[in-house]
């Protein structure tokens, strides 16, 4: 795809997206993210070997050090970060200059099976959770999503998603009564019974409203942000802050093995709910958390 | 902080359960491979037959599923899974005469009481640096369940691989 499609004429030109150029940028994600530690993790990761050598705390600068070499030996060697390369998550987001053909997502799956035998990764999707638990041997199907938006131009995310990490997670429909502390206590707990299983230090993406099955999307969506991004919001970056700052009192420490950065961020997206409700979801987010965004550009392909 | 402390598999494997919790340790010699679908059937075949499959009496398990074989070694990267969702399993396994696991995370009471009556170990491995890991690899053969892919049963070599008691 060289060409940006257009249909329509005049100011009402919009830009389409192409299964193709969506394929592309699924595969190449998967390939780079498997082997390269996200940017901001790791410089959260040397930021925090710095603090933990400063204190003395050897062997949690150690598991950082650990991580931070073992990014470095995954890109010279070409091997993935992990064992567990993921189960691929794939979201649209589009605006309303930008036209969604219904068959955006059918050349996915064959780029997951292709970024995977290409690049040995692992394959880790049995075909039915229930009643045929054999690998499919491909990696797909992808578990893919579109979303429109109010902002011009597309974006387009890909996420390698760990298996111990998911299963650390978890969903909340706590009563509104419960506030903001109900809503700091679920976190906290989530942290301080699995965070070991996920892998620390980790980002935490935290959903607050929405309905049951909204609430966790919010919170992997989360996981998308930059550490060291602020919350534009003033009462939902004080969250954050508080909710950092109580995560990294757990202990938990990077490994498992104990220690005071065992998350490198939270996350909090909130949004409308019911009038009975106060849905809350947690999803951890390991320290190999490999995610990529592309934005859509010139010649409708993702950058 | 306690010391490190190097260890032969399986010919030491019965000291690990002597070790403080938090020690660091390097393991060298043979360990398994087996997780989720490997000990369902681990499980079935010592039910039925009253003995470990393969042998494995007096050996230590690794809780991962390996990524395929890259760069010219055994894998490409290799690291602990969660190891509470082996914990079905294992008091029974320990019981029949495993002496270590290497996993990730917490485990149920009833895993250490296991431990502790058959002189056996949990360790934990760090998560999320496994092309590190990968490089105490020497060498990886396929003993059984080719047909489970990742979950397969593999003995694996290795040298100086880095673990922490947990109990």
């Amino acid at each position: 795809m060289t060409e940006i499609s257009r249909s329509g004429s005049g100011a009402c030109a919009r830009a389409a997206i192409s299964p193709d150029a969506v394929a592309e940028a699924v595969e190449r994600a998967c390939r780079a993210c498997a082997i390269t530690l996200r940017a901001d993790c790791k410089a959260a990761t040397a930021a925090a070997l710095a603090e933990a050598s400063a204190a003395g705390r050897t062997r949690e600068a150690s598991v950082l050090a650990d991580i931070l070499e073992n990014d470095r030996i995954a890109q010279a060697a070409d091997v993935p970060l992990c064992q567990d390369t993921g189960s691929v998550w794939v979201m649209l987001e589009a605006g309303p200059d930008v036209l969604v053909p219904g068959d955006a997502f059918s050349q996915v799956d064959a780029a997951v099976e292709r970024a995977y035998r290409e690049g040995g990764l692992r394959k880790s999707i049995v075909r039915d959770a229930l009643f045929d638990r054999r690998n499919t041997e491909t990696n797909a199907p992808a578990f893919t999503e579109m979303r429109f938006r109010e902002e011009p131009g597309a974006r387009l995310a890909v996420m390698l998603k760990g298996g111990g990490s998911d299963n650390a997670s978890r969903v909340v429909m706590l009563p509104p009564g419960a506030g903001r502390e109900g809503v700091v206590s679920t976190v906290v707990e989530a942290v301080r019974e699995k965070a070991a299983n996920a892998c620390p230090p980790l980002i935490v993406g935290v959903g607050v409203g929405g309905t049951f099955d909204k609430v966790a999307g919010l919170s992997k969506r989360a996981l998308l942000r930059e550490v060291g991004s602020e919350n534009p919001r003033a009462e939902a970056a004080a969250l954050e802050r508080e909710l950092l700052e109580a995560v990294n009192a757990t202990g938990v420490g990077p490994g498992g093995l104990g220690g005071e950065r065992t998350a490198h961020a939270v996350f909090v997206e909130t949004a409308p709910c019911h009038i009975a409700a106060l849905p809350v979801a947690v999803n951890l987010g390991c320290c190999a958390m490999r995610s990529a965004v592309f934005e859509l550009g010139p010649g409708g392909r993702f950058q | 902080m306690s010391e490190c402390a190097s260890v032969q598999l399986p010919e030491q494997a019965e000291a690990l359960a002597a070790l403080e919790p938090g020690t660091k340790v390097l393991l060298t010699g043979t360990i398994y491979t087996m997780r989720d679908a490997g000990h369902e059937r681990a499980l079935a075949y010592l039910r039925e037959h009253g003995r470990l499959p393969f042998g494995l009496e007096g050996q230590t398990l690794f809780y991962a599923g390996p990524t395929p074989a890259r760069a010219g070694r055994p894998f490409g990267a290799i690291g602990p899974t969660t190891a509470s969702r082996m914990d079905f399993a294992a008091p029974e396994l320990y019981g029949a005469g495993i002496k270590a696991t290497i996993g990730k995370g917490d485990r149920a009471d009833e895993v250490s009481v296991a431990c502790a009556e058959h002189g056996a170990a949990y360790l934990t491995a760090i998560g999320g640096v496994a092309a590190l890991l990968a490089e105490c690899v020497d060498e990886a053969e396929l003993v059984a369940w080719e047909d489970l892919g990742a979950e397969a049963l593999y003995r694996l070599h290795v040298t100086d691989f880095p673990a922490f008691v947990a109990f």
